[in-house]
């Protein structure tokens, strides 16, 4: 390649490059540099220290935090995807006209109309001790207490989680399905495949790009939340993104950093490993 | 003629809301027959080829194999096979699971389907290529893994839908040969849907053509190709002028023409060298367009230009009448 055509070709890309330098690298090279000061009760100090590590580490709460993390994310991620999926094969198999399509389609995305916030106290009124679930129950006669752990417990949180994140798994699954060419289940039908084995044998394996990015996205975003579990487990439940978000309201940006770093690396470790399931470039 | 083996439809029939897509056609395929449907897009052939693979509901009338009503079976139920014109090979399957995938379907064991599947590889000569992924094939070896695919269901219908018309000429030319040479080793009935006449002519042991929804003829090729009944299968086969003489209406082959020095008179409206002939177009004083195929040593003897006023005559032996 001639001088000129490389230069031209890093002068294309300095834009994008330049915004990715400055907002996504730089804030992930500070929090990596500040993950090794050190903090006293009124001081941050520069330093090149693992103490933050070192109790990080050492500490039983981080791994019990973990793994709570990591279980919110595992049940949101197969509840998403169960809703998903469904919701996605109807769409793309079931509704035949284009605008109906895209009508449902549109349905799908109402709840992204009002902030998450809203969408997550709005369930309060809902699940509430004297809310409108326990009365209806009650009502019916089904219970006669007012069902506890309705609100206020990892069922809420997971409940929130699950009516956040499900579009994120339609969408992508949706797109992928769409472009399954109509003729090839056509074809497994010519070959005898009964509608459970089209759909084991040729719609799961030719969506499972779609569903690769679905949970690419859930899982981060599960791993990533603090505000979903503070609001609906009544701050009776922790994340890792809480950790972090009690620290830095007690100034401990030190302390802080070095749960994200090893919050950004677990959930790293995790896309890795689902990559190498599914190879989701050549569907992008 | 009948036998117990054939393929029979009756009165079939397809209707969308108002529209009809094929209208009551009633026909009989015989067995072991290569059978082209040929007609323009839209006549109903593929409607029809659909039916009888149990891909579109029947609206009405019965489709009949070896004695047996299949029109409400599903379409692996039928003894039909069907290959898709687009070939609909698993993208995400080797060459070899997608020829024993319907094995797989009914739960035939890993090392028998595969052994099978090796089998009708081996016959549409792909072996070499069994553990290769549909992409990584060109359009002609697609073509052979749908075909295998097809016929390890051991049907005795094989249903092909515009096969050769993804490929380009020269592989198109190869491939019918091939599907040829296949149904007359298999002795199993094909039917071959298709708007090409030259492909149907080269294949078919009987030509079906259709036109808006219902069959216009059928018969062998030279059949339906020397004798057009309709002024449409004269034009859509080709190769034949539609005149009116006395009030009648006649098919003449273009070949049969000559321009010589007496006969009606037409003005030469283009001519078109065709390497061993040349077509002279020309337009008659009743504006009856009129193609004159002479062979290639004729005319240069005596070279016509556009605009040239010329005499047409033919043996009235060619004059073949029309129905309609």
């Amino acid at each position: 390649m001639k001088k000129s055509d490389t230069l031209k070709g890093w002068a294309l890309a300095s834009p994008l490059l330049l915004v990715l330098l400055a907002f996504l690298l730089l804030p992930i090279a500070m929090i990596v540099v500040v993950s090794f000061w050190q903090a006293t009760e009124f001081a941050i100090v520069p330093a090149f220290s693992f103490e933050n590590y070192q109790f990080l580490f050492s500490s039983p709460v981080t791994y019990k935090v973990f793994w709570a993390t990591l279980r919110y994310a595992l049940i949101t991620w197969a509840l998403t995807l169960l809703i998903g999926f469904t919701v996605a094969y109807y769409l793309a198999f079931h509704i035949r006209s284009n605008a109906a399509q895209t009508a449902l389609f549109l349905v799908c995305t109402i709840p992204f109309l009002t902030s998450n916030i809203i969408r997550m106290i709005s369930w309060i009124p809902f699940l509430g001790r004297n809310g409108i679930a326990n009365q209806t129950l009650i009502g019916m006669g089904v219970i006669e207490q007012p069902l506890e752990w309705l609100l206020y417990s990892d069922f809420s949180v997971i409940l929130a989680f699950v009516h956040l994140y499900t579009l994120f798994m339609i969408v992508p699954i949706f797109n992928t399905m769409m472009r399954i060419d109509r003729a090839l289940i056509e074809a497994a039908r010519d070959n005898g495949a009964s509608g459970w084995q089209i759909l084991t044998n040729v719609i799961i394996p030719l969506s499972k790009p779609g569903i690769m990015i679905g949970t690419i996205f859930v899982l981060t975003l599960v791993m990533g939340d603090f505000i979903t579990v503070r609001f609906m487990s009544g701050s009776q439940s922790a994340n890792v993104g809480r950790l972090i978000s009690n620290d830095i309201a007690l100034l401990q940006y030190p302390s802080a950093s070095a749960t994200s770093v090893v919050l950004l690396v677990t959930v790293l470790l995790i896309i890795g490993a689902l990559m190498r399931f599914v190879n989701i470039r050549k569907e992008l | 003629m009948r036998t117990p083996n054939d393929l029979e439809l009756a009165k079939l029939t397809k209707r969308y809301g108002d529209t009809v897509a094929v209208d009551g056609i009633s026909h009989i395929f015989a067995p072991a027959s290569y059978v082209c449907l040929l007609g323009p897009s839209g006549c109903g052939k593929s409607t029809t080829l659909r039916m009888i693979a149990g891909h579109e509901s029947v609206s009405d009338g019965n489709i009949v194999l070896e004695g047996k009503e299949i029109s409400h079976l599903a379409p692996a139920q039928r003894g039909t096979a069907m290959m898709f014109q687009s070939y609909a090979l698993f993208p995400h399957l080797s060459v070899r699971d997608n020829v024993a995938f319907s094995l797989k379907m009914k739960g035939v064991d890993k090392s028998t389907r595969y052994a099978k599947a090796n089998a009708l590889l081996e016959l549409v000569a792909m072996t070499h290529l069994a553990d290769r992924m549909p992409a990584q094939l060109s359009g002609g070896q697609q073509q052979r893994v749908a075909l295998a695919r097809a016929l390890i269901t051991e049907p005795r219908v094989l249903l092909l839908d515009e096969p050769l018309s993804a490929l380009d000429p020269f592989l198109r030319i190869r491939m019918r040969a091939e599907l040829k040479r296949l149904q007359r080793e298999l002795e199993i009935t094909f039917i071959h849907v298709t708007h090409g006449q030259d492909e149907a002519l080269a294949l078919a042991d009987e030509v079906v053509v259709m036109n808006n929804a219902v069959i216009e003829q059928a018969g062998s090729p030279r059949d339906v190709w020397g004798k057009p009944r309709t002024e449409f299968v004269a034009r859509f086969m080709g190769g034949h002028n539609v005149v009116t003489v006395d009030g009648g209406r006649y098919a003449i082959r273009s070949d049969v023409i000559r321009i010589g020095a007496d006969g009606l008179p037409a003005t030469t409206t283009g001519v078109e060298y065709q390497g061993d002939r040349v077509a002279v177009t020309t337009r008659t004083a009743t504006d009856e367009e009129i193609v004159a195929l002479l062979p290639e040593e004729t005319f240069f003897g005596q070279p016509i230009n556009p605009g040239d006023a010329v005499r047409l005559g033919w043996d009235v032996r060619w004059q073949h009448p029309l129905e309609a």
